[in-house]
């Protein structure tokens, strides 16, 4: 594998960068090209070594990476919206969130959805966008022992970051709602709901919490 | 027409190559944990490398097959028989209807690959039939096999019988050297970590599996606090967590990762760390990028000599 840096920081416009990166050398594609990944700020080109001309192929890194956008994103992008129902047995940690943050859990919701949010990868599992940035007054750390298991649809916050869980897997993200949304599918084109650089915003579902 | 798993032994999944293209969207490749095995197993039953098998691990399970057809067995070596016949590694064997195929007692490597002419015909997803069994896609039902479970197969189609001496040396003595290169974080870690990577034997720990395998050995220290930013990481990855006990990640792997890492095993011997088994030791080398292609040519050519072999 091969992995080309765009930056080391978590910033939108490096992220943007990496992500147009990889869409270029994803068009150009190759034979032995396996597979082209866009991270926070890097790009991980899987590739056969016996198929692939190393000397070739950085070459076409360097010329994929001129005139790379200096933009966060398109002022056209669409924005996904993800209805949650805060709180409850979905959310059960959001009254704890709101008690360490200082405020209600109604002020958790409206901080939550009051921004939005820029997918910046996916990985852990199928479909799990990791999305940022969450409102300062509203960053909590994961819980120092993960819970065995997060159901899928859990709505979570980590650091400033904030996610969906598509499966039910082990977890310690602080949990405050749970979206009926499917994240993931693999008999939908795509299967993904989110992509890399894709907008989100959160909407809290009536009559919930 | 199928085969039946009987008794499932500990862990066998259905393998192919992998799924790539999707690891964007946080899709695993999963695919074998030995390759070279797999690719051998399905050459000599005349598949294309890509058809699924069924990997076996540690204890191999007992199948039954509801057609006539041929099957190779590759990688570990395993005591095999079908209705009483011992089944060599490394070779076709035509099996019958009806016929019942027992893999018995272990005695070197951990993984072996089971390949039926024409390959398993499970539904494919997202364009493989490898399983995943964290996110459950792929193989049957994204887990691993049950008894009862039924494989689809094609009907018997005539194979050139053909034998293959030259397999995957395994580890002897539960011992292997893989070699590594440096990075991509090797900045991260005081020069004494690369000595103790290069000087010390770390042992699989039992807390392993095919995600990755956590190594124990001295700690390797880090000149640096704190983690990387995630980013995408590939098999072979050797991750060391805060406590500086070394994760080298393995077929199932996620695709992207927070810590640092200090080098990458070389394709080349991925296979090798494919037959580890818990309580085994590895040793760890430098390689050069060179070498490391050098390698995987020759390991290549040991596919390729087999090609010449066909019908002996």
């Amino acid at each position: 594998m091969l992995l080309v840096e765009c930056g080391d920081t978590i910033d939108p416009v490096v992220n943007e960068r990496a992500i147009v990166l990889a869409r270029r050398l994803r068009a150009r594609g190759g034979r032995g090209i396996r597979d082209i990944v866009p991270g926070y700020c890097t790009v991980g080109i899987h590739f056969d070594p016996l198929q692939v001309d190393l000397v070739a192929l950085e070459r076409a890194i360097d010329e994929a990476s001129r005139d790379l956008p200096s933009i966060e994103a398109l002022p056209d992008r669409p924005v996904t919206e993800i209805e949650v129902a805060y709180g409850g047995a979905g959310g059960p940690d959001l009254d704890a969130v709101a008690d360490a943050c200082g405020c209600s859990p109604a002020d958790v919701i409206a901080k939550h959805t009051g921004r939005i949010y820029r997918v910046y990868m996916l990985g852990f599992v199928p479909g799990f966008a990791y999305m940022g940035r969450v409102d300062p007054s509203i960053v909590m750390p994961r819980h120092r022992v993960p819970r065995e298991r997060v159901p899928a649809g859990s709505v979570g916050i980590a650091g400033e970051q904030t996610g969906v869980y598509p499966i039910e897997t082990p977890g310690g993200w602080q949990l405050i709602g749970r979206t009926p949304a499917k994240m993931f599918d693999p008999g939908r084109t795509p299967a993904s709901l989110l992509a890399p650089g894709d907008l989100v915003r959160f909407v809290a579902h009536r009559g919930a919490a | 027409m199928a085969l039946v798993i009987l008794r499932p032994g500990l862990l066998s999944t259905v393998q192919d190559l992998g799924r790539f293209g999707h690891q964007a969207s946080g899709v695993s490749v999963a695919g074998p944990m030995d390759v070279f095995s797999h690719r051998l197993a399905n050459q000599l039953v005349g598949n294309e490398p890509d058809a699924a098998t069924i990997e076996v691990t540690l204890i191999g399970p007992e199948i039954e097959f509801e057609t006539d057809t041929t099957i190779a067995i590759a990688g570990a070596q395993f005591d095999v028989a079908c209705e009483g016949r011992l089944v060599p590694i490394g070779a076709s064997v035509a099996v019958s209807h009806g016929q019942r195929l027992r893999f018995g007692r272990l005695h070197q490597g951990a993984r072996a690959y089971l390949a039926v002419a024409g390959g398993l015909k499970t539904p494919p997803v997202l364009g493989s039939r490898a399983t995943h069994l964290v996110s459950h896609i792929g193989g049957l039902e994204g887990r691993a096999l049950a008894a009862g479970d039924r494989l689809p197969i094609d009907e018997g189609a005539p194979v050139v019988p053909a034998r293959k001496s030259i397999g995957l040396t395994l580890p002897t003595g539960g011992r292997t050297r893989l070699r590594v290169m440096r990075g991509p974080q090797d900045e991260w870690f005081a020069p004494e970590a690369f000595q103790a990577l290069s000087s010390v034997s770390f042992r699989v720990s039992p807390r392993s599996n095919r995600m990755g395998y956590r190594l124990e050995g001295p700690p390797l220290v880090r000149s640096r606090d704190g983690e990387p930013i995630s980013e995408p990481v590939g098999m072979g990855a050797i991750q060391v967590p805060g406590a500086g006990e070394p994760i080298l990640l393995m077929a199932d792997h996620q695709t992207a990762g927070g810590y640092p890492k200090i080098g990458y095993v070389i394709s080349a011997d991925l296979p090798l760390a494919g037959q580890l088994a818990p309580g085994d030791f590895v040793e760890f080398v430098a390689c050069t990028r060179q070498d490391a292609v050098g390698a995987l040519i020759a390991r290549e050519r040991q596919l390729l000599r087999h090609s010449g072999l066909r019908g002996a």
